[in-house]
């Protein structure tokens, strides 16, 4: 799955766990929790959407691969191409 | 009694199945319009419900509310638009002397409910159990995110009192402030009870869960062909002030709490115990000072149930069958039973008649039941009178709760 795909995943599940964020300027490279007002446990959501929506677990001591976008996109590109194609 | 004894109300915020603000709910228990609708629940399919329709996010965000309640939702709306009614900006307000006290029957069955719902679809795996289910469902989660939305410092909880809930939100309102704990308490009560299932399942297996035809006309209190209960939610919170207080910013003043009382039945968990229940309305007057003819308005609990209707007519034939001038009413007929907030919306609904002397009747009375027969019962149509002073407002709850509010027309 590309990177560019996962993103845009990502940021669909941002949308619906904070619907009155401005994510139109969000930057890649920078962490979200310095453009966005994120907390704990909407890291959590994402985290548990990232289950519900495409069966992929985020281990705690991974949470740091989330901290933004092009992180996002290089951790859990391999985990959606896997569960994909399972 | 000392002005800084004296308690006033001098904001109403509430969202009712009939009304989002107190003009709109009074105009329309004056007109006789019901709230009640049909909706779908799960597992139970058809049911009828008092639905509220305020607009969730004139005050809270979309991802507070995401996170939030139900219940919490209707506390943050009641308690916006209560300041907003007694004229206390946040800004200017010391909010670590600003107090929320909201009565409630239950919390925390609605996410409940939701959560098992949500793991079914996952093969009963927790993993898929929300992390805000926690905070969502400790009991003072519709209290404490009023705090969270309007920087409120001081002390909040909610009080569990069953249907009496409302009231005892404002007698913790009122005892506070006399306690000098806080400068304005936030006090009343709430209820998001209609997004359970299973409190519809509870009154129904106990026979007690009113149906018919036409929604509006299913909340029958006192009369013959009286069903059982129609389930609502709702909300409504009071601004309290002391009175020097009040005087002193120029506050608007709507009325003054004058007494008040609490008691136990100690006899059963669902049926209601008449000298227990007159007892506590006894109490509540003679705290004020007040005699049972004084009254004007009863404002009374009646939730339709076949014997609980019963129960309290006889515990108002005992203080009131001598008394010509006491008017009896009931708000339950048009908005169903509001649980956590049914004592503070009821209360409110009669507070225009300090200023109109029009008292709103009680709706779908078309044959008062020989056993609930009261005195005065104002029944269908509104009644006018010269002036009304006193308003005794009751309301009680199961395992025996019993709570009776007085309040008068401020004078001055």
């Amino acid at each position: 799955m590309g990177h560019q795909q996962v993103k845009e995943i990502v940021l669909s599940i941002i949308e619906a766990v904070a619907p009155d964020a401005d994510l139109s300027n969000v930057q890649s490279g920078v962490p979200l929790r310095e453009q966005l007002d994120l907390d704990s446990m909407d890291f959590l959501d994402i985290v548990m959407e990232l289950r519900k929506r495409y069966k992929v677990e985020v281990p705690k001591e991974d949470y740091p691969q989330l901290a933004s976008l092009d992180s996002c996109a290089a951790y859990l590109g391999p985990k959606l191409a896997a569960v994909t194609s399972a | 009694m000392a002005e800084s004894e004296r308690i006033v109300i001098t904001g109403v915020g509430l969202t009712a199945p009939n009304g989002n603000s107190l003009a709109e709910f009074r105009a329309n228990l004056l007109a006789g319009v019901s709230g009640v609708t049909a909706i779908e629940t799960r597992f139970m399919g058809r049911v009828l419900a008092g639905v509220c329709d305020f607009e969730e996010t004139r005050h809270l965000g979309r991802k507070d509310r995401r996170r939030g309640t139900r219940a919490g939702s209707i506390s943050v709306y009641c308690a916006h638009e209560a300041l907003l009614a007694a004229g206390l900006q946040r800004e200017q307000m010391d909010r670590s002397r600003v107090g929320t006290f909201i009565g409630i029957t239950e919390h925390g069955t609605v996410e409940t409910e939701n959560e098992i719902d949500v793991i079914r679809q996952y093969d009963y795996d927790t993993k898929f159990w929300s992390h805000h289910h926690n905070p969502r469902t400790v009991a003072n989660n519709p209290a404490g995110e009023v705090t969270i939305n309007l920087g409120l410092t001081g002390p909040h909880y909610t009080i569990g009192a069953a249907c009496a809930a409302g009231n005892a939100g404002l007698i913790q309102g009122v005892q506070m402030l006399r306690l000098g704990e806080v400068d304005v308490a936030l006090a009343g009560g709430v209820s998001e009870a209609i997004h359970s299932f299973g409190i519809f399942a509870s009154f129904a297996s106990q026979n007690a869960l009113a149906w018919h035809d036409d929604p509006a006309k299913a909340s029958r209190p006192f009369d013959r062909d009286r069903s059982g209960i129609v389930v609502s939610e709702g909300g409504c919170l009071y601004v309290l002030e002391r009175l020097r207080d009040a005087k002193r910013r120029r506050a608007p003043i709507v009325a003054e709490i004058i007494g008040y009382a609490m008691n136990s039945d100690a006899s059963d968990p669902v049926l209601p115990d008449p000298e227990r229940v007159a007892e506590c309305m006894r109490g509540a007057l003679s705290r004020a000072s007040v005699e049972p003819a004084d009254v004007d308005i009863v404002s009374t609990h009646a939730t339709a149930t076949e014997l609980g209707d019963v129960q309290e007519a006889a515990a108002l034939r005992q203080l009131f069958s001598d008394c010509p001038d006491v008017y009896v009413n009931n708000t339950k007929s048009y908005i169903g039973h509001a649980m956590g907030a049914a004592g503070a919306l009821e209360l409110a609904g009669n507070l225009g008649s300090f200023d109109d002397g029009v008292i709103h009747p009680t709706i779908n009375c078309d044959h008062v039941d020989d056993a609930c027969n009261v005195r005065n019962l104002v029944a269908n149509e509104p009644k006018q009178v010269d002036r009304v002073d006193v308003i005794l407002n009751n309301s009680f709850g199961m395992l025996g709760i019993n709570s009776a509010v007085l309040v008068r027309r401020y004078n001055g």
